[in-house]
């Protein structure tokens, strides 16, 4: 007996046997293909890399985001060079200020609005749409009528009218963002809870007695994850695109904060005096980040959305 | 097709007066009124400027002016900080730059991107359909306010073949790179679509007919393929068209066309609220009004949409 049990010792057949007897969940199945996909595997290293450069960041730099280095200033092409030397790693932009502290705030809140945007999205989009999927009927055509018609307003423009009227602020930068992003994730959910919805676990739990509220949230949405994850992430590239869109514009986060979007522009108009790297060093983050969402995007949709594969 | 019709403007007509309503209701709730200056304007003054702009009168007798203004005379007002313009004259100075490169993009997106999608799907997994892949990841992250400065660097200051902006009246040395800017993203996203789409087509039984039937895979493509092939791109189409005639703020802006989108941002800096108003209010309704058109297309030559 304690033979069979080292698995040396086993047959064949029977080491399958027990491994096969283990199976394995979903998310473990999921997680084995991902890693996988080398381009994913390689793009969520690179993206824990800048996550790191954002947290980290801020202890290694030697200059805050707002100090204005007179040594440099006036001669920032000459002087401002990226050095080790002056703890200026990425130089410094037009004003004499440490574009590598002022790049790592940026990041950081590149990362934060498509995170905050990811999570609303997540949170309202999926209660949203699987209360309509599930409900149906008047109140599903309703809700989703309202959907369409908030999806038919151009919202870059009624964004940007909001700034302007309430003022601009990162706050209104995030609200607004977060009105916009659960739209598109509502629909796909409520696709997903309507094919859900007359499976029989769900009518056991309704037999049973279960209240529709409870039936959402425990039966349905655990379901939907997996969608739910895959849309989230190809999500949060768009949100990042869209707050440095409207910081490019110079409507978006204000001094002396600072964002990618907004580095962009503040290296893109200094260019001509060969310059280089106050545009070269945001630029390359952000096509870094925007790079890498995609391909992990890409490779979680490979990974949990079986339609597609 | 008509109950169809009908139902889409039972949407889309509600939708543009909500769009018209809450710009307004935003745009009131502002703090500080249009003509709140540094140096404060003597109340009478005040009064009679906000009189002459009809600022005075009730908030609902307010918005049902405006709202008539627009809808009947396609009238968005006067802009409270260009002296002597109207928002119309704004918009009619800024439109046609806007129009033109917008619609150049939007060909030469369609082209292009169908182009390459065909390409990629008829030699699927080729070295040909890798490139095409390529290309398209590749040109949807670049949004255009990260090419745009990559175009000027190149072109304009390292190469200084084109200038880095202006309109010159629309001379084409002025249209290449806003073109550029413009189309990119969008060629990509239609090369995508329609790469997958041909290839669900190509793999399709009717397809398979076709070639046991011996036509030349060039008749085949053209003749059989191509049509299915490209109608879910047409829902795609409709939206696209639209951003690319407003015209991307981002390209105005970076470029100094004088196109729509300059005005808009150079409102919403200068707090100019009718100015602002009236373009999201014109971009909503040319939105919606070209979604409404597509969609009657689609469900005209797909009838199973018409559910």
């Amino acid at each position: 007996m304690a033979n069979l049990l080292n698995p040396v010792n086993m047959p064949d057949t029977l080491v399958r046997a027990t491994v096969d007897v283990q199976g394995r969940s979903l998310w473990r199945d999921a997680w084995g293909r991902f890693m996988r996909n080398r381009a994913a595997f390689w793009s969520l290293i690179t993206l824990v890399c800048v996550g790191i450069f954002a947290t980290v960041g801020p202890f290694m730099a030697v200059w805050s985001n707002q100090d204005i280095d007179w040594a440099v200033l006036g001669n920032v092409a000459e002087m401002g060079r990226p050095a080790i030397a002056n703890g200026h790693y990425f130089g410094t932009d037009e004003l004499g200020r440490d574009l590598f502290a002022r790049t790592v705030q940026g990041t950081q809140i590149s990362l934060m609005v498509g995170i905050v945007g990811a999570i609303i999205a997540v949170i309202v989009g999926t209660l949203y749409g699987a209360v309509s999927g599930y409900l149906g009927g008047k109140v599903d055509s309703v809700m989703m009528r309202l959907v369409d018609i908030l999806l038919s307003i151009p919202y870059m423009f009624v964004l940007i009218l909001m700034l302007v009227v309430f003022g601009k602020s990162i706050v209104m930068l995030f609200i607004g963002i977060g009105l916009l992003s659960w739209l598109e994730m509502s629909r796909i959910v409520r696709g997903q809870t309507l094919s859900l919805k007359n499976k029989e676990f769900v009518e056991a739990a309704i037999a049973t007695g279960v209240r529709p509220l409870r039936i959402i949230l425990r039966h349905i949405v655990p379901n939907l994850m997996g969608v739910v994850a895959v849309y989230a992430t190809l999500l949060v590239p768009s949100m990042i695109i869209y707050e440095s869109f409207i910081s490019f514009l110079g409507l978006g986060v204000q001094e002396p904060m600072t964002s990618l979007g907004a580095l962009i522009s503040a290296g893109s108009s200094q260019m001509r005096y060969g310059v280089l790297w106050q545009i070269g060093f945001p630029l390359g983050i952000f096509i870094i980040i925007l790079f890498s969402l995609f391909f992990v995007g890409d490779g979680l949709r490979d990974a949990l959305d079986p339609k597609d594969r | 097709m008509f109950n169809f019709i009908a139902r889409r403007l039972a949407v889309a007509i509600p939708t543009i007066l909500i769009l018209i309503v809450a710009s307004f209701m935003l745009m009131y709730s502002a703090p500080g009124g249009p003509f709140t200056r540094e140096r404060k304007l003597p109340p009478e003054v005040l009064a009679n400027i906000e009189a002459k702009y009809g600022l005075d009168k009730p908030l609902p007798t307010q918005i049902v002016n405006y709202t008539w203004g627009v809808v009947a005379h396609f009238d968005f007002g006067p802009s409270f900080k260009y002296k002597d313009q109207s928002v119309n004259d704004l918009i009619a100075s800024g439109f046609p730059v806007t129009l033109t490169y917008g619609s150049i993009g939007f060909v030469l997106a369609v082209l292009i991107g169908v182009g390459l999608g065909v390409t990629a799907a008829i030699a699927q997994n080729s070295w040909l359909d890798y490139m095409a892949v390529g290309i398209s990841i590749g040109a949807q992250v670049l949004p255009n306010f990260v090419l745009a400065p990559i175009l000027v660097l190149v072109f304009t200051l390292w190469l200084g073949w084109l200038p880095g902006g202006g309109w010159n009246g629309g001379a084409w040395p002025n249209l290449v790179m806003p073109v550029i800017a413009l189309a990119t993203s969008y060629m990509a996203s239609i090369a995508r679509i329609t790469r997958s789409s041909m290839l669900e087509v190509l793999n399709a039984n009717f397809i398979r007919t076709a070639r046991a039937k011996g036509l030349p895979t060039r008749r085949i493509i053209l003749r059989h393929a191509l049509k299915p092939a490209l109608l879910p791109l047409l829902s795609y189409l409709g939206p696209v068209f639209v951003a690319m005639i407003t015209g991307s703020v981002i390209v105005d802006m970076y470029f100094s066309t004088g196109g729509i989108g300059q005005y808009f941002v150079n409102s919403a800096l200068n707090r100019d609220y009718s100015v602002i108003m009236g373009i999201t209010i014109l971009l909503g309704v040319l939105t919606i009004t070209f979604n409404l058109v597509v969609d009657i297309l689609y469900a005209w030559i797909d009838p199973k949409i018409r559910l």
